[in-house]
């Protein structure tokens, strides 16, 4: 599969890795595997504490399996982190390095107490991009308390064919193991495959539901690069061997592959237009799998009016805010994102408060789902996490299908509020991320961000078991209101060296 | 003056009269006769066996909503012998004023046509005629040359006339007292002061819980809820229009709002709902007016810019259009101070000139005017529907927002109000402002005549409207315009200029009121003691810096 790696044929020329570190027997460790146990520490006031086996077998693909037994438990490795912490209150400064420049540029900062560091510095934290990730992030070795904003591996999920793969996988597991019932909750992926590869398959059923729509997608490109809708088997026949595209590409084409997507049909319009939803998903750990959910999101809404009679106008169709902006008539003024706050509300007005109360659990469905799909395949690595960004797409029923996980969701705003929102959602990441130690691990709630799976479903702990009932309610809040500032006030302590007003 | 029970038996017949020969009527002598083959009807005891029938099959509910709109709606009785003018405006000068008014927004509407070139009202041809039926969803994808379209008027503009009005009987400067040369009204109007609106508002009141305001009440915010939501459900399926509006004092629930609203306005989407509003949009799709222009313009100008409402695009032009073509509108003018604008139009003989009304509803649209549509896009969405609560709405509420009158809920009274609210309760604040050159109201006169659409989010202002439904008043939206000024009174008391006290209330969407729902709280700090903060919108105090609390 040399195909995978396509998309970050950009990236620059490997350089020599940074000598971040001062030890001299770990040589090369991929850093995704053995600093995550948090034993490899190199400070000398560390050794107290049992060490395992520095010399694990170097390779590149570390099965994740192997270290989660190794895993000390948590006490221990927060009894390791208080230390760090203290030794870091020397130095009194996070360094960070920022491979963006945008919205997350602005918020590291404004943080207090962190200070950037140039290309080659020392680092604690690090916002690279994908492509510095697969250049550097084998070849260099990090610190207990060092972060970084993605796993290793993170195409697994973001990677639309081998999503689908996971997801397929995963459900034949649940199938297997827990019946039916439970399989059936994993049918929130339109039926896809993979093109060159299960061209046949897919003929298959292509055939099988004649007049019915589908949507071709290159698996390694974003933002509406290269999409198109297609009814007739003989389109992309026709596209295969397309003259008018020039040699480069079609060498590209040759390499590159596609899903074949089951397109929506009926999707849910709002005053007839079509929209998705892009949700903000935040993992910091997945073994166990923590994740949390943020509470704004947006709506993104399509310019033109829905009809399936025209499906080779792509504006139609995608709601890709970077596919929106090309539309002739695109007026960057005049917006096409909603806040979830408006939608949850017109959906409210509309279907009644049960019904939204159900369609955010199957929302919340689709997050854990999805996570748990990859969770064994992920490399678990205690210095990474990461944002996802989830594409979400709700039909006539209310029923929501995932779209698509981006693991570098776009970060750049495109309008002031948009640029709040994405400030908001960064400065929280930053807050669970916790470089500052503020944290006592045990919040179910910082800012935006709702604890939702932390090794299974978390519930909120006010409302109706007060009330003596027994039920359950998820502790997810999409959509609602996010009071962010005054949870934060009551839940940090200042910054180092900052007065509490 | 007439003694209660002769006004009681003057309303009643009104009443009669109005409800006689309308649909409701006829499908009600429908029931009773059909009654009258049941087996349980006896011919002695026909009267009451009937009545009971009709109890029972819910038809007495309805009529008694019919009622009950009609009371919202009837002017309040005059002397026998006043005459009928004298219902729309008593006061003569405030009468002259509006007149002139509307001849300016005729000149203005005349001479943009005579500039222009384009007629009133043309027909259009008829593919033109399927054209427009073919896009009437998509009405928002087309993009004409507007350019040459300005509105009508600006709030700005009317504010300029609001200001100028003076009252003859007071013409000597001198005896107007130190405190009404303070503000920008300079008419004499009976506005509630604090201890009057407490009577007037008492479930805003601190020991009454309000939707999502949990700070203050004693009970907790969860138990409160969700018995309200249980009470609203039940007065959903009590279908009873008195209670909805009692209830929505209080806030509606989301869920709930649509079905409460179009219960307190009595708005139906029975088939003959449905065939009006297709007879609307068939006029639209025949005659093209110079209005539409307008509305197109101001469309685009508000709402396809607004974050919360520019999906909604479509749904705007189908209500707007429709509303311009309704001729049951006019009724509203036999209690609005405002008088239907009158154009000739030439038979084909051209020898013969009669007048018209024009726009045919007599509502000329002015920048904004579409605001008061757009919020309730958020709670119908089939066209009729929306177009049934918005029409209410108008004929209720809206008109009087922009018409020249001395009523309570007129827009001389809501300014009047919100200026003594500021005056008498942050009276150095209000100095300061005018000090300066930023006369609060310059700056709040915008929200007002909107009644806040545009400037709060959506989920807060319908909490907003909640209350104007509830207490059948505008009068809440002069206190709210007062709160806003309390809230940042503190940024407002260092700015220096008209620009920076602007910037101080340019954005308004971040005002929370608890937990998503208004605070529109009239509490102890407040209507209930001597403090200066006369209203706790109980904001998300983070938001601002100045957060005031009356009992710190």
């Amino acid at each position: 599969m040399q195909v995978v790696f396509l998309t970050f044929s950009l990236t620059r020329a490997p350089k020599p890795q940074p000598q971040t570190w001062t030890g001299q027997h770990e040589k090369f460790i991929p850093a995704g595997i053995l600093p995550c146990l948090g034993l490899s520490c190199q400070d000398k006031d560390c050794t107290p504490y049992p060490r395992y086996n520095t010399t694990v077998p170097l390779r590149d693909n570390y099965p994740p399996r192997q270290h989660s037994s190794l895993n000390p438990t948590s006490s221990v490795l927060r009894t390791l982190d208080r230390r760090h912490r203290t030794r870091r209150e020397g130095r009194n400064c996070i360094r960070y390095r920022c491979g963006l420049t945008n919205t997350i540029q602005d918020v590291l900062n404004q943080r207090p107490g962190w200070v950037e560091v140039k290309e080659d510095g020392d680092w604690d934290f690090n916002w690279c991009d994908v492509g510095w990730l697969r250049e550097n992030f084998d070849h260099s070795y990090m610190e207990e308390h060092v972060r970084i904003c993605h796993f290793r591996n993170h195409y697994e999920l973001t990677r639309k064919n081998l999503m689908v793969k996971n997801l397929k996988r995963y459900r034949k597991t649940l199938e297997r193991e827990a019946g039916r019932m439970e399989a059936a909750k994993c049918d929130f992926f339109p039926c896809t495959f993979v093109l060159p590869s299960e061209y046949h398959i897919f003929v298959e059923e292509f055939k099988r539901s004649p007049g019915s729509t589908w949507i071709m997608k290159p698996v390694a490109r974003s933002q509406g690069k290269g999409i198109f809708l297609f009814r007739k088997l003989k389109d992309i026949i026709d596209w295969k061997k397309d003259g008018s595209r020039s040699e480069e590409q079609k060498d590209e084409a040759q390499v590159e592959s596609y899903v074949a997507q089951r397109y929506i049909e009926n999707p849910y319009l709002i005053a007839g237009r079509k929209f998705d939803l892009r949700v903000y998903v935040l993992v910091t750990s997945y073994i166990p799998l923590k994740a949390w959910l943020y509470r704004d999101g947006f709506a993104r809404f399509s310019n033109t009016r829905f009809s399936l009679s025209s499906i080779d106008d792509q504006y139609v169709h995608l709601t890709n805010v970077a596919v929106q902006k090309t539309a002739p008539d695109y007026d960057p003024e005049k917006g096409c994102k909603w806040q979830m706050q408006p939608l949850r509300c017109y959906l409210t007005a509309k279907h009644g408060f049960e019904t939204v109360q159900t369609l955010s659990k199957e929302i919340d469905n689709i997050f854990i789902r999805s996570l748990l799909s990859v969770q064994k395949t992920i490399i678990n690595d205690k210095h990474c996490f990461e944002l996802y960004g989830y594409d979400i797409l709700l039909d006539q029923d209310l029923k929501p299908w995932l779209i698509e996980v981006n693991a570098s969701p776009s970060l750049t705003a495109s309008s002031q509020e948009d640029y709040d929102l994405k400030y908001r959602l960064l400065e929280d990441t930053l807050h669970i991320v916790d470089m500052e130690g503020r944290l006592t691990g045990k919040e179910k709630r910082v800012g935006g961000f709702d604890l939702m799976w932390n090794d299974g479903p978390v519930y909120t702990d006010v409302g109706l078991e007060a009330l003596g009932s027994s039920c359950l309610v998820a502790n997810t809040h999409l959509g609602c209101v996010n009071d962010r500032q005054k949870q934060l006030q009551q839940l940090l302590k200042p910054f180092p060296g900052q007065k509490k007003t | 003056m007439l003694d209660e029970s002769a006004e009681l038996s003057v309303s009643i017949t009104q009443i009669v009269q109005r409800l006689k020969g309308t649909h409701l009527h006829s499908q009600l002598e429908k029931q009773a006769k059909e009654c009258l083959h049941k087996p349980e009807i006896k011919l002695e005891t026909l009267k009451d066996d009937v009545r009971r029938l009709l109890k029972a099959s819910g038809w007495e509910r309805k009529l008694q909503n019919a009622v009950y709109r009609e009371l919202h709606i009837l002017p309040p009785p005059g002397h026998p012998r006043a005459p009928p003018e004298h219902t729309k405006e008593p006061l003569a000068y405030m009468c002259k004023a509006q007149v002139n008014w509307e001849k300016r927004i005729l000149k203005s509407l005349n001479s943009m046509c005579t500039e222009l070139g384009i007629p009133l009202a043309r027909k259009r041809p008829v593919p033109e005629q399927k054209e427009l039926t073919n896009k009437w969803n998509e009405m928002g994808t087309d993009e004409p040359d507007l350019s040459k379209f300005r509105p009508v008027y600006a709030p700005k503009d009317f504010l300029e006339v609001l200001v100028g009005l003076r009252n003859p009987n007071n013409e000597r400067s001198e005896d107007l007292t130190v405190r009404s040369h303070w503000g920008l009204i300079q008419v004499s109007l009976n506005v509630r002061n604090i201890p009057q609106m407490r009577e007037m508002y008492p479930e805003l009141g601190l020991t009454f819980g309000q939707l999502g305001i949990d700070d203050h009440t004693h009970v907790p915010p969860d138990l409160f809820e969700s018995e309200h939501i249980h009470i609203g459900k039940k007065v959903v399926s009590e279908q009873d229009s008195a209670a909805a509006q009692q209830y929505s004092r209080q806030g509606c629930p989301t869920g709930l709002r649509a079905q409460l609203w179009s219960l307190i306005l009595n708005t139906t989407n029975d088939p003959e709902d449905i065939t009006h509003y297709e007879q609307l949009k068939a006029r639209v799709i025949h005659h093209a007016l110079l209005v539409d222009n307008l509305i197109y313009k101001d469309v685009k100008l508000t709402a396809s810019n607004d974050d919360y409402y520019f999906v909604f695009e479509d749904y705007l032009y189908q209500v707007l259009l429709c509303f311009s073509r309704d001729t049951s509108v006019l009724e509203h003018f036999n209690y609005n101070s405002a008088t239907p604008p009158k154009s000739c139009i030439q038979s084909k003989s051209g020898s013969e000139q009669s007048a018209v009304v024009y726009p045919p509803n007599g509502v000329i649209p002015f920048h904004g005017f579409s605001m008061y549509v757009a919020p309730l896009c958020f709670l119908y969405n089939e066209p009729s529907k929306l177009y049934s609560v918005f029409r209410e709405m108008y004929i209720r509420y809206f008109f009087r927002l922009h018409s020249i009158s001395s009523l309570p809920s007129g827009i001389v009274s809501l300014c009047l109000q919100f200026e003594r609210l500021l005056q008498s309760h942050l009276p150095q604040l209000f100095y300061h402002l005018r000090e300066i050159g930023a006369q609060p109201l310059r700056i709040a006169f915008k929200w007002i005549v909107r009644a806040f659409s545009g400037y709060l989010s959506t989920d807060q202002l319908l909490l907003l409207w909640d209350r104007i439904l509830g207490y059948d008043s505008l009068e809440i939206v002069a206190v709210l315009a007062a709160a806003v000024f309390a809230f940042r009174a503190e940024n407002l008391m260092e700015v220096t200029s008209l620009a920076s006290a602007e910037a101080v209330l340019a954005d308004l969407s971040t005002l929370k009121m608890k937990e998503s729902h208004i605070g529109l709280e009239l509490p102890e700090g407040a209507l209930y003691s001597k403090d200066p903060y006369f209203v706790q919108a109980a904001f998300s105090p983070m938001n601002f810096s100045i957060m005031h609390d009356p009992r710190s």
